[in-house]
């Protein structure tokens, strides 16, 4: 059997791929694509937790489902704010949506 | 869950999710990049697979490789332009500081705890258990997620409708 460190390492490397791109990406598609690496990495913590240490509960998984059904609400208004900035000021880069920095 | 052929395929699946995930973060073409999560998700996909999860899966493939996927390459494609100045910003070092530490203390503590690991090895099947769940102990939960599915839809229909359609047609 595979141990459970492996799962949570490579959960690991992937959220902070994801929080990598996330800090020092400008692009806002790709932020949101590293904003779903990271949950990606979240719901394999709970899938390996439900199958390692709760098998009898189905806790971990019903957990998963949430989260990607989150995940999918998150991406569908993220754009349509992203296709928005787009459309009224023709910028696609978060640091150009400057308008309320002080 | 004994056999070699599970350890090998974990190695391979991620590897392969891993890789892609690191060329997502760093290619500068934006459609390469989306294909790139692609490969990363259906990684992702056979890796509940090999933890038996086999639900999980395919609702992985359904959504991320058929929903969300598609909804990033459109959003790529109606912003022209987009990958111009697509160069990392002025907090490359940071992020890759700050993402070395959070990976770093991670695999510490997962290599430092001792887990409660269960004598059992990992389920039979489980989309009957999670959907009697679902339709029973977790009810609200699932009836809340279904409205937020509903505003969110209609959210990002008020935010993308042209400018003159406020009226709506007679």
């Amino acid at each position: 059997m595979i141990p459970i460190d492996n799962f949570l390492v490579l959960s690991a490397i992937l959220f902070s791929l994801g929080m990598y791109g996330v800090l020092a990406r400008r692009n806002a598609v790709l932020i949101l694509m590293s904003v779903e690496l990271m949950l990606q990495a979240v719901v394999i913590n709970f899938v390996a937790f439900a199958v390692y240490l709760d098998p009898e509960t189905f806790t971990g998984i019903i957990f998963g489902i949430f989260v990607i059904v989150i995940a999918a609400a998150e991406v569908g208004l993220a754009l349509a704010i992203i296709l928005r900035l787009f459309r009224n000021r023709q910028i696609s880069n978060v640091d150009e949506a400057d308008l309320l920095k002080w | 869950m004994e056999d070699t052929g599970t350890v090998v395929a974990f190695w391979i699946l991620a590897a392969l999710t891993v890789g892609a995930a690191l060329s997502v973060a760093a290619v500068r073409n934006l459609i390469h990049s989306v294909v790139l999560l692609i490969v990363s998700f259906a990684g992702v996909a056979g890796l509940y697979i090999t933890l038996s999860a086999d639900f999980i899966a395919v609702v992985q493939i359904l959504i991320y490789i058929g929903a969300i996927a598609i909804l990033l390459i459109f959003a790529i494609v109606l912003t022209p332009r987009a990958g111009r100045l697509n160069q990392e910003g002025f907090m490359l070092l940071p992020a890759l500081a700050l993402a070395v530490l959070v990976a770093g203390t991670m695999i510490f503590v997962a290599f430092d705890t001792s887990w409660a690991i269960s004598e059992r090895d990992g389920f039979e099947e489980t989309a009957t258990a999670i959907g009697d769940l679902l339709l029973d102990k977790y009810a609200l939960p699932f009836e809340i997620a279904s409205v937020l599915l509903l505003s969110a839809i209609i959210g990002a229909i008020l935010l993308v409708r042209p400018e003159g359609a406020e009226e709506g047609p007679e």
